[in-house]
C-alpha cells in the first residue's frame, strides 16, 4: 500500500500525511518535509515554479513507493506540490511507516534521490528580474512569463 | 503518420512551445523523431541528448518504435523536491 500525489494546492502538514499510515504494527514513522528556500546560489528567490509530466510522474511515484515498500518492508507517502510555490510553502513530504527505525530512515532517503533523479517533476527558480530552469545539475535561464503547460 | 509531442522545462523554451504534432514516416523510431525535432528547432539539439524520451507515458528509449497517435514527451534531466 502506498499513498502518492501530485497536489496544485498547498500540502497538508507531513505529520498528517504520516497519520494516513498508522498501523499498531508499525512501530516508527520517518517524516520529510521540502520547503522553498528563500535564497541559492546566492541569489534571492522569489518562487519557485513546478511542472510535471503528470501521466508518468504520477506512475514513477507509485513505482519508487512499492519499490521503497520491497525493498525494506515500509509503507510510503508522497506528496508533491505542483505549481507557484512561495518561499516557506512545502513542496515535498514523504512519510514512511516500518516496524524499525533503520528501514524507515533508510527508505526515506532513498524515495528522495529517486525522487529527485527519476521522477519526471522540474523547478524553475524564480529571481527578481529573472528565472532558471534547474535541470539534474544544469541550470537554464528561462524568460520568466509563466510556462503553460503542467 | 503523426505523433503528438510534448515538450518540458527549457525543452518548451527553447522550441517555443509546449507541444506540437509532427509527421514522421512509418517505422520511425524515437531517436528518429528527436531527429526531426532537433531539425525543427536548433535551439533543442544540444539538449536533448541529455534528456529521456517516454512514448505514451512510459519510460522509453531511442530504438523504441512509434506508430501513429503516439504521444511522445522529451523530459529535460529531473529536478523535484
Amino acid at each position: 500500500m502506498a499513498i502518492v500525489f501530485l497536489s496544485d494546492d498547498p500540502l497538508q502538514d507531513v505529520g498528517e500525511l504520516g497519520a494516513r499510515l498508522q498501523d499498531p504494527e508499525r512501530g516508527a514513522l520517518v517524516t520529510f518535509s521540502g520547503t522553498v528556500r528563500g535564497s541559492t546560489r546566492g541569489r534571492r528567490v522569489t518562487h519557485l515554479e513546478y511542472e510535471a509530466y503528470r501521466p508518468l510522474a504520477e506512475k514513477q511515484l507509485r513505482a519508487i513507493a512499492e519499490e521503497a515498500g520491497e525493498r525494506w518492508g515500509v509503507t510510503c507517502a508522497i506528496a508533491h506540490r505542483l505549481g507557484k510555490v512561495a518561499v516557506g510553502e512545502r513542496s515535498i513530504t514523504i512519510a514512511v511507516a516500518s516496524a524499525h527505525r533503520a528501514e524507515a530512515f533508510e527508505a526515506c532517503r532513498w524515495l528522495m534521490d529517486s525522487l529527485k533523479t527519476t521522477v519526471p517533476i522540474w523547478k524553475k527558480e524564480h529571481f527578481d528580474g529573472g528565472a532558471q530552469w534547474i535541470e539534474g545539475s544544469d541550470t537554464v535561464p528561462s524568460p520568466s512569463s509563466s510556462t503553460h503547460n503542467s | 503518420m503523426q505523433v503528438t509531442v510534448l515538450l518540458f522545462a527549457s525543452y518548451q523554451d527553447a522550441a517555443g512551445t509546449d507541444n506540437l504534432r509532427l509527421d514522421l514516416p512509418e517505422g520511425v523510431t524515437a531517436a528518429g523523431c528527436a531527429e526531426t525535432l532537433a531539425a525543427t528547432f536548433p535551439a533543442l539539439a544540444a539538449r536533448l541528448p541529455a534528456g529521456r524520451v517516454a512514448v505514451n507515458a512510459e519510460f522509453a528509449d531511442d530504438r523504441t518504435i512509434l506508430r501513429d497517435g503516439d504521444e511522445v514527451a522529451f523530459l529535460p534531466p529531473m529536478s523535484g523536491g
